[in-house]
């Protein structure tokens, strides 16, 4: 049995207080111990930003690395070894801008690891600039004047890169957000789940009663996830309402299954000590 | 008559299958006993252009092309006139003049041979695509050197697929018999089985020997993103995935190819990426990262002219000082130059274990003219590197009293390595600074000892490596000079050599294979007996002559650099060298 005791570590935390990163938190806990996964069969891999502190504050293993590189990182340990649950956490400006290009191919691939995206719709650590995801118009320190272009919709960048899990939560509400993280890891392929996670310092714009003031379960009005093309109506859902929820699911082939040399098989378990290579050597003769 | 000696260019268009005739050509004559060289030239383009491909063969042991050459075999007529000053007096040139017009005017000489050989005609009469003009044209050299067709038809046999391979033997005989009918006894170079005949060695490029190395080790990872020179080990690991049970896989940037890769390390798999400069620049914050991560990771960087997109299918060695000190930061780590096609087997076991012993990044420097040359070589001792993955914990359940922790400060700085996924340890690391835990720190006193601890592991690492070929002499102990070098211009400068001392010129070279750490101490006791000192190197600033004054506060007394994108010819490599001497 895991329990939140054992996921405790001796670490501060040192996220502002009602940062949004902590209803992540403790739904990610929440859902570990739901799922009773051993604490040792669970990686947590996370990028750079207020989100990326998370691996100090989960008593599993981990790899904290660069900015906006979770989701190759998170590639290269499940398809060495696919008995391992591997959950990355990434930011807006992690994963929405420097990781963007990891985006849609990590979707495409359907590699079965899990991704949250801790979007609060600006940089935080950086002490406050506009992220891709920022309102146009908001005004941060590196845009005084508003944000030019219009914001980036990852749900529907999901939604079109075949994305078979994709999903959205509310830090603000850890119940349903517990919920979703729990569907997420159940899922078999790339599940995708961005989470709403007002930043208290730097974001005057997106705080917990803009967002509780909008926001509404796709599930409580008859959404149905098996139609991408819903899903994707859905997706451009934004202003007085907001859906959260499961946008789309579906069950479909994974990467590795496309392997059927190692499929199932860990990379980690195969012996190497006498790979024996005579069959190449002879074709160059 | 000149037996057993010959040099030949296959030259034409690109998509005209130049490399492929120039590489058979090369084999067949390996399979008759000789031993071969072949190195191929091609530009940025899919169509047209200009691509040749060089083949030597000889009865003795050679290592790289050399200036001249005997045979042309030409596939169109700028072929001709790009190589016709190459030829030898009394050397041949294979065309179709039916298609080719060339005016004694053109050629300006008239002391060649040539051979005219109705291509096209016959690969019409064949009903086949013109891309088979290279077989036929193969046909009339062998018939020409007066050599044996049935070992061109066994190659073809084992190169190409049953139906592809009768078409290919159809069209060789026909251009075998119409130069024997029209030309059997006019061309003085003659080719004859030996007493080694048949399949003995192996000959294969440089990339195709790292790739065997990658495999033998124990490589069940590869990744990357396709970049010239460094695509053809993608190209070669790709089809070997079922065979050896890897996963290789094409991501979609270096960024991701070197983020897997340390992924797929951490998870306790031995991994491996490789690129060229550009690549590389991409990779460095991840090289970074697994030096501060102490994640094993085995990187080829295949050089070619920069910078930037540079001569993109060319090559060069100005990335020295890049693969050294790529990335911010201090971190030790490997960086390897093998010089010929055994070291890039030898060399990429080696760097596997080192990658894995002391938890750090290797870096493999090759080039262009190294990784996609073709070189002869027995084949390889499987055998003579052994496998070790120092302190990785394999079993399924970690036992011990005392907490697992990823970054454990120990006496040598090496920490035992465990999988996650073991049981009952949980395996944590961070691109931060951290503590033993892998949880971030920032007190100025833990940061110390994990830099000293990371640093401790560089200690134990020299003294580990005087175990190692770090560097290789050649030529006498005692010489009037000494050639210091690193990575790709070992062949030309061994042909040099037996140039040199045909003349009598009394020359040793010192190859650096292990370029970091340097190996102070063997390069130190070469130089400070050396008479005179030369550094050869295929670039502009000679990086290696910096290194040797950093090291060994020694300067060296001539640089002898070449920076166009190709090889040293021996010949006038030999010339400069004595220029100097």
């Amino acid at each position: 049995m895991v329990t939140l005791a054992d996921l405790k570590t001796p670490k501060d935390n040192t996220w502002c207080p009602r940062c949004g990163n902590f209803g992540i938190l403790m739904a990610f806990k929440k859902a570990l111990v739901q799922l009773n996964l051993p604490r040792d069969q669970v990686v947590l891999v996370s990028g750079i930003g207020c989100h990326g502190k998370i691996v100090n504050y989960v008593n599993i293993n981990g790899f904290h690395g660069i900015h906006g590189r979770v989701l190759p990182l998170s590639t290269g340990i499940k398809l060495a070894n696919p008995n391992l649950t591997v959950v990355g956490f990434a930011g807006d400006a992690d994963q929405y801008d420097e990781g963007w290009g990891h985006f849609t191919h990590a979707i495409r691939r359907n590699i079965d690891i899990n991704l949250i995206v801790h979007n609060n719709m600006v940089l935080g650590l950086t002490t406050g600039q506009a992220t891709s995801t920022s309102q146009k118009d908001f005004k941060t320190k590196s845009t005084p004047f508003g944000v030019i272009p219009p914001m980036l919709n990852p749900v529907a960048h999901a939604l079109v890169s075949n994305g078979t899990f994709v999903a959205r939560g509310f830090s603000g509400d850890v119940l349903h957000l517990t919920k979703l993280i729990v569907e997420a890891i159940n899922h078999r392929g790339f599940a995708f789940l961005d989470v709403f996670q007002p930043c208290v310092t730097f974001n005057y714009l997106n705080t917990y009663d803009w967002f509780k003031e909008r926001v509404y379960k796709l599930e409580e009005e008859g959404h149905d996830h098996t139609d991408r093309q819903k899903a994707l109506e859905k997706s451009f859902e934004w202003g007085k309402r907001i859906p959260i929820g499961i946008f789309y699911k579906e069950e479909g082939p994974t990467y590795r299954d496309n392997l059927p040399h190692v499929k199932g098989k860990p990379l980690t378990k195969l012996p190497i000590q006498d790979v024996d290579v005579t069959s190449t050597l002879e074709s160059m003769m | 008559m000149i037996k057993n000696k010959v040099s030949v260019i296959v030259g034409g268009e690109a998509g005209a299958g130049i490399t492929r005739s120039g590489f058979l050509f090369a084999k067949t004559c390996q399979r008759g006993g000789l031993h071969v060289f072949g190195a191929n030239d091609y530009q940025s383009l899919i169509r047209g252009g200009h691509n040749f491909y060089i083949a030597r063969a000889d009865a003795e042991k050679i290592y790289s092309q050399r200036d001249t050459i005997d045979l042309l075999l030409a596939l169109n007529k700028e072929t001709i006139l790009l190589h016709k000053e190459k030829l030898v007096p009394g050397g041949g040139i294979i065309y179709d003049g039916e298609d080719i017009d060339v005016s004694a005017e053109e050629l300006s000489r008239d002391d060649l041979k040539l051979y005219s050989v109705p291509l096209r005609s016959f690969v019409k009469k064949l009903n086949e695509e013109l891309i088979m003009r290279n077989t036929v044209t193969l046909g009339a050299a062998v018939a020409l050197l007066d050599y044996d067709l049935k070992i061109l038809n066994d190659v073809i046999e084992d190169t190409f697929k049953p139906k592809v391979a009768e078409s290919n033997i159809k069209a060789a005989k026909m251009g075998y018999d119409y130069a024997l009918e029209h030309y059997a006894g006019d061309f003085k170079y003659k080719l004859e089985k030996t007493g080694s005949a048949g399949k003995r060695n192996i000959f294969l490029t440089g990339n195709e020997a790292v790739g065997l190395g990658a495999i033998r080790a124990g490589c069940k990872f590869y990744v990357a993103y396709p970049m010239t020179p460094a695509t053809s080990l993608l190209h070669f690991m790709a089809p070997l995935d079922r065979d050896y049970d890897m996963i290789v896989i094409q991501s979609e940037s270096e960024i991701a190819a070197i983020n897997m890769a340390a992924g797929a390390s951490f998870a306790g798999v031995r991994a491996m990426t490789a690129t060229s400069g550009g690549g590389f620049c991409l990779m460095s914050e991840g090289l970074g990262m697994t030096g501060m991560t102490e994640t094993p990771v085995v990187i080829m960087l295949a050089q070619r002219p920069g910078p930037s997109t540079g001569l993109p299918t060319y090559s060069g060695q100005g990335d020295l000082r890049f693969a050294i000190h790529a990335s911010q930061g201090e971190f030790p780590r490997v960086v390897i130059a093998p010089g010929d096609v055994e070291e890039c087997f030898y060399k990429t076991m080696e760097a596997f274990n080192l990658a894995e012993k002391f938890q750090i990044p290797v870096i493999l420097i090759t080039d262009k003219y190294l990784g996609e040359s073709h070189g002869e070589a027995e084949p390889f001792d499987q055998n003579k590197i052994g496998i070790d993955r120092g302190l990785l914990l394999t079993d399924d359940e970690y036992t011990s009293e005392e907490e697992y922790k990823r970054h454990r400060f120990t006496e040598d700085g090496i920490s035992p390595r465990a999988m996650p996924g073991m049981r009952g340890a949980i395996v944590r690391t961070n691109a931060d600074e951290h503590n033993e835990m892998g949880y971030t720190a920032e007190d100025p006193e833990l940061a110390t000892k994990m830099a000293d601890k990371r640093f401790k592991k560089l200690d134990v690492l020299v003294k580990h490596l005087e175990n190692y070929e770090t560097t290789n002499l050649y030529g006498p102990e005692e010489a009037d000079a000494t050639i210091v070098a690193w990575g790709s211009t070992k062949g030309p400068i061994r042909e040099a050599m037996k140039l040199l001392s045909e003349e009598g010129v009394n020359i040793n070279y010192l190859q650096i294979v292990f370029i970091t750490p340097f190996p102070v101490a063997e390069v130190k006791r070469i130089l400070e007996s050396a008479k005179k000192t030369m550094v050869v190197e295929n670039n502009k600033t000679s990086q290696l002559s910096s290194l040797i004054r950093e090291h060994l506060l020694m300067t060296v007394d001539h640089q002898i650099l070449k920076y166009d994108g190709r090889p040293f010819d021996p010949g006038d490599l030999s010339k400069r060298i004595k220029e100097v001497l």
